[in-house]
């Protein structure tokens, strides 16, 4: 398994946040965690990846405890993350050591579609471009697994779109492993081989649904809005308005 | 340009009115136009801004070279926030003036004491800010940092410090002009040259308020452009993101 937790639960003062939570990830497996907000799946996915230790239960990837962050496993923020005072070359490069650096560069900016761009800082950039500008800089180092926290939550719904899908295509073409946390349901079924439903006080995992179709999806299949619903009616929310 | 005609055409008023209401001891405009070219042709006037200037750039160099590492200290480490910070805001609302006997007593008569003085007002104003500049820091570039493998020095040297860089900027040009301010009368001490000398001196020998406001005049510009010169550097492109 790429990343394991066991009995991983999270307490603040007298607050549970998290009760014991059970999920194994397999190498290369795209997996969406969707919830309502306040349901500690941003809590979970900072546990899973070193930046908040549980109080209790642990969490090893592939083997080995994880106790701190670990440049093979990169978290991406919003695109808040990206550094203002950096180029978007100099943010792809951070990480990188110094001799690969423009190496580097030069093979993910066209990846994440970026040509033409390389000394423009992050200010003149649209918030889609932002957030392509921080999914380079996790991939430049090479990770094994990438971490995704509501990464489109603050984009238009088209732009969210397009990013979905070149998240799709990158994934598919780096072949990482892929934890990505969304309160958005759809988009958990558009993207993911399986999504953990997660629900709110106390937080915990009340369904693991398997995507079974294949890519590229169609979203108007009946099997999509099946899945959709279920896990819409796990959450306790009807699929009417 | 519209606004510039309208400030050239406002300070032509103003100097028409002092030229006109000006009394028998206060000068007027000719009279400190006249002045400033009186110490042009002494060779004073480049003398004396000169040596105020080199002044100025040793105590705010020290104050910086003081200041900033403290700043950084004091904002990373909760314990030395604690510890300094209080001693900091302390000694920030004292004037440099007031330390004038302290100056004299530990540095006597020379280049020490006035540059003592303009250290002195830079340093606690530029630890305060940095200080609180680096708290601000948003959470997430650490943790970026952090999650790359870069080292705690790393991390200050290619995240805090350029994160906090614009403010720093600013907090820095303020400073400086408290360190302009202060050498005026810091150059009332221990010296014998420079634009503090040349006041404190045309009124003891001679009563020469021609000389005196010629003075303030010279300090005013030049106060200008230091601060124009500084603003400049806010349209370097690695901090431009923090002035919009």
């Amino acid at each position: 398994m790429k990343l394991e937790a066991s009995g991983v639960a999270m307490r603040f003062g007298e607050v549970n946040v998290l009760e014991p939570v059970e999920l194994s990830v397999r190498e290369g497996e795209f997996v969406c965690i969707v919830g309502p907000s306040g349901c500690g799946k941003s809590t979970l996915l900072q546990i899973l990846a070193g930046f908040i230790a549980p109080t209790a239960g642990r969490v090893t990837a592939d083997g080995v405890a994880v106790t701190r962050p670990d440049r093979k496993r990169i978290f991406v923020f919003q695109e808040r993350g990206v550094f203002p005072w950096l180029t978007v070359a100099e943010n792809i490069g951070f990480g990188v050591e110094k001799a690969k650096r423009d190496a580097k560069v030069k093979e993910l900016v066209p990846l994440v579609g970026l040509e033409g761009f390389e000394k423009t800082y992050p200010h003149e950039l649209s918030g889609g471009m932002k957030q392509r500008v921080e999914v380079a800089r996790a991939l430049a180092v090479d990770p094994d697994v990438l971490f995704l926290d509501e990464p489109f939550g603050a984009l238009d719904s088209i732009t969210r779109l397009t990013m979905r899908a070149e998240l799709l295509r990158i994934w598919q073409a780096a072949k990482k492993t892929v934890l990505f946390v969304t309160h958005d349901v759809d988009e958990s079924v558009q993207l993911a081989d399986r999504v953990i439903v997660m629900s709110a006080r106390p937080g915990r995992i009340r369904a693991v649904v398997d995507v079974d179709i294949p890519r590229p999806r169609d979203i108007s299949s009946p099997r999509y809005l099946e899945l959709r619903d279920g896990i819409l009616a796990e959450i306790g929310l009807a699929h009417e308005i | 340009m519209r606004s510039r005609l309208e400030a050239l055409a406002f300070a032509l008023v103003l100097l028409g009115a002092w030229q006109l209401l000006h009394g028998k001891v206060v000068p007027g405009p000719v009279e400190v136009a006249k002045g400033i070219g009186e110490l042009w042709e002494r060779g004073l006037l480049v003398k004396y801004a000169l040596d105020s200037l080199r002044r100025v750039a040793i105590g705010y160099a020290v104050a910086c070279a003081l200041g900033i590492p403290l700043g950084l200290w004091m904002g990373l480490s909760s314990t030395v926030f604690a510890a300094a910070n209080p001693l900091v805001q302390i000694l920030r609302p004292i004037s440099p003036i007031a330390w004038i006997p302290i100056a004299i007593v530990i540095f006597g008569i020379g280049e020490a004491a006035p540059i003592f003085l303009i250290a002195l007002a830079g340093v606690f104003p530029i630890a305060s800010a940095v200080a609180a500049h680096v708290r601000t820091v948003p959470p997430m570039f650490v943790a970026a940092a952090r999650n790359f493998g870069l080292s705690e020095p790393q991390i200050v040297r290619r995240v805090l410090f350029p994160a906090v860089l614009p403010q720093m900027l600013s907090s820095l040009r303020l400073a400086l002009g408290v360190c302009w301010i202060v050498v005026v009368a810091a150059e009332m001490i221990a010296v014998d040259s420079g634009l503090g000398y040349l006041i404190i001196d045309a009124r003891n020998a001679g009563k020469r308020y021609d000389l005196v406001i010629a003075g303030m005049v010279l300090v005013g510009a030049i106060g200008l452009v230091l601060d124009m010169l500084f603003r400049a550097l806010e349209k370097i492109p690695s901090v431009r993101w923090g002035f919009r």
